[in-house]
């Protein structure tokens, strides 16, 4: 190695990775829901596209992404829920990697969180 | 990119309860289940609580399972891994709240008061993978300090950190180096000591285990700041996990050029080397330890010339234990000031125990200094199994002496140790109940010393030997009173004589108990009685009449068929063929027999 920018190119590499094994209450917790209903209809690849963003924004020391089992509202899964420190959860339905993407743009990067998708926008 | 990561840990503890198989298996359900592209395995250095390992953690859940067995895998796997649901029945019971819910380990007794500083690694990355230190910040202190800092600088950030040796003695490691630095030579050393030998302790090997980079990097400093460009780290051939380890992180940094030449474009060239030690407790004595480098048995030398002016092979070196030096990148990168917030006044940062004996968190524990005795063991060691009292606390090993219960609130560090007559040590802690004899713990840590002595000097040969056929004659209810005085003559007399270390601190064990618990050797001399029934010698087995029921067990179990009776009808025992192995007591259902 011969310069430090080769090193730091190393670490932000591997920052996001090994930031997952972080724990910190003040982090934004992202859960999918991956129980039978959530991952029949197409909760995998959701989990993992915010997973794969999150670390690739180095976003780990912030942002939390895991799953839990069956949340009660089947017919909307995929569901991911956003909960923020201090804020109200949001509830996210009929996900797809695409929507995923936007939340992880617009809410988590932007804080802006998308009524459309949310529960609430059910009528 | 992985969503999850399994953590399994690969310290000597959990390897040795299975977590190898654990790994293996996770690795084919993984696969099985088709998460091999989301779902990591990693295998990482100690997580310190070693009594209930094997022990396996999921991020980012940060889901905390003990004791995992291989049939526990699929399981994990299929309910945690593939649905989210996480497996209750082996997440440790601390980290569960009453609602059935999990906190953070963060918040549990164990974990709560720990500041995790030399261990911050440890069971967090993969210690065989470069990368993954370094994205921990790994090299970053080494980097800094050969493109920014004079190696005055760095001493000066070490002077005013406060650091302290973490071997044993305390020295000011800032000082150690400046005296090194300032003396000229064509070539000085870097030397590692991590020859851990006190019975029970485990600090070092846990670092070179779950974070040998740390050492690397931090002996690399050591190496730009006093002039050296050649280091060695002795390690026991007894730690082959940690000995591989060291090897692989070593290849690791001189592929990546951060040990060997011209490291960062600043010219510097350091290079580390890997000397085993076939396990002599006295090769952990510095002036020993360089003997043995040298290739010659590892014996000791007078000093003066201390190492600094004349150590390995005739030149300037420093030798800083294993822990030492895992605090010096942080300290590098996150300052002195930072450092020097946390322990007491003059015994700065943290320090790292080994816990082992009565105490139900058997592990390996961080806490900063000034914590006191009564934090170790009720809160972070969760107590003394059995309800049983507690009686005392050794530090230090062979070289160190007890803390009595009437010191329980007393604030550790170097200092409070010394002056009650213990001593930080490398960080063996073993909590004693009830139940042990202090006269036999003076006993084991002689006999240990006389095993471990190098027999170069007299004081230390022939009179650790005398001290601990003295201490047998004691437990056995054959010596008198004058043995007391006499013992405490020889005591003197090591201390002041011995050539180095090992001698001048081996009657510590003794002076130690002989201070806090005179009553138990007075017993054990004028009555003929051991008050903790742990001296075979001076105990007898009794069966009371009235509660034997006669269920004949007792006299069945007897190795030496010296219990007699009848079915239904009191037993007795013979005194002149009873061995005092204890087996009837143990068997016996009615509470019937009894130790005196």
């Amino acid at each position: 190695m011969k310069s430090l920018e080769e090193l730091k190119a190393i670490r932000e590499k591997m920052q996001g990775q090994v930031g997952v094994r972080s724990e910190d209450a003040a982090q934004t917790r992202v859960v999918v829901g991956m129980a039978t209903c959530g991952i029949a209809s197409g909760a995998r690849p959701v989990l993992t596209k915010l997973s794969d963003l999150v670390q690739e924004k180095n976003m780990t020391d912030k942002i939390a992404v895991t799953q839990t089992g069956c949340i009660g509202l089947c017919q909307y899964e995929p569901i991911v829920e956003v909960m923020a420190p201090g804020k109200e959860k949001v509830t996210y339905i009929k996900m797809t990697p695409e929507k995923a993407e936007e939340v992880f743009n617009r809410h988590l990067q932007g804080g802006q969180v998308i009524g459309d998708y949310t529960i609430s926008s059910v009528k | 990119m992985y969503r999850s990561h399994v953590l399994v840990c690969g310290g000597t503890g959990c390897k040795s309860s299975g977590s190898q198989e654990i790994i293996d298996k996770m690795q084919e359900e993984i696969k099985k289940n088709d998460l091999s592209k989301e779902v990591s395995v990693v295998q990482t250095g100690c997580h310190g609580l070693c009594s209930l390992g094997p022990i396996v953690v999921v991020y980012p859940e940060a889901t905390f399972y003990s004791m995992v067995k291989p049939e526990d895998v699929e399981e994990i796997v299929k309910e945690h891994l593939l649905k989210g649901r996480i497996v209750t029945r082996l997440v440790y019971e601390e980290s569960m709240t009453d609602d059935g819910s999990v906190r953070s380990l963060n918040d549990t007794a164990f974990y709560k008061k720990q500041r995790r500083v030399a261990l911050r690694n440890c069971g967090v990355i993969n210690p065989e993978v470069i990368d993954e230190y370094i994205g921990t910040g790994g090299y970053e202190a080494l980097g800094k300090v050969l493109t920014e800092m004079k190696p005055e600088d760095v001493i000066q950030v070490l002077l005013d950190s406060g650091l302290r040796g973490r071997g044993g003695a305390g020295f000011p490691t800032g000082l150690k180096w400046k005296f090194a630095m300032a003396n000229e030579a064509d070539q000085k050393y870097v030397c590692c000591n991590a020859d851990e030998g006190d019975p029970g302790a485990f600090m070092d090997r846990s670092v070179l285990e779950g974070d040998p980079h740390a050492l690397l990097e931090a002996m690399a400093i050591a190496g730009y700041t006093i002039g050296a460009s050649k280091g060695y780290v002795y390690v026991r051939a007894e730690y082959p996990i940690a000995v591989e380890r060291l090897t692989i992180a070593r290849r690791q940094a001189m592929e990546y050029g951060l040990l060997g030449d011209d490291i960062f474009g600043s010219g510097f060239n350091f290079d580390i080397e890997i000397k085993l030690g076939a396990g002599a407790f006295v090769c952990g004595e510095e002036t020993a330890l360089m003997t043995s480098v040298e290739g010659n048995r590892g014996e000791p030398r007078p000093r003066p010339p201390f190492p600094a002016v004349k150590g390995l092979f005739g030149k300037p070196t420093i030798l800083n234990n294993v822990e030492t030096y895992a605090n010096i990148p942080q300290i590098i990168i996150k300052g002195a000031e930072w450092f020097s917030s946390m322990g007491t006044e003059k015994s700065k940062g943290t320090k790292v125990f080994a816990l082992g004996g009565k105490i139900n968190n058997t592990g390996l524990v961080e806490i900063p200094m000034g914590t006191t005795l009564r934090e170790i063991i009720e809160e972070i060691g969760g107590g003394i199994p059995n309800g049983k009292k507690f009686k005392a606390a050794q530090t230090g090993g062979p070289s160190g002496g007890c803390i009595p219960a009437e010191h329980f609130d007393i604030p550790i560090d170097y200092d409070n140790l010394t002056a009650i007559g213990s001593m930080m040590g490398s960080g063996g802690m073993i909590v004693m109940d009830e139940d042990n004899c202090m006269v036999d713990i003076a006993k084991f840590f002689l006999d240990f010393t006389v095993d471990e002595s190098c027999g170069k000097c007299t004081p230390c040969r022939i009179g650790t030997k005398r001290m601990y056929e003295i201490l047998e004659n004691i437990t056995k209810g054959n010596a008198t009173l004058e043995d007391l005085d006499k013992l405490e003559e020889l005591c003197r007399y090591i201390t002041e004589n011995s050539l180095c270390g090992l001698g001048q601190s081996a009657p510590k064990p003794v002076l130690s108990t002989l201070n806090f618990f005179r009553d138990e050797y007075i017993a054990h001399v004028v009555d003929k009685k051991c008050p903790a029934g742990v001296c075979k010698d001076l105990l007898s087995y009794f069966i009371i009449p009235e509660k034997c029921k006669g269920c004949t067990l007792c006299a069945k179990v007897c190795p030496v068929g010296a219990i007699e009776g009848t079915v239904k009808n009191p037993h007795v025992i013979h005194q002149d063929k009873c061995i005092k192995c204890g087996a009837c007591m143990e068997k016996c259902k009615f509470g019937a027999i009894i130790k005196k």
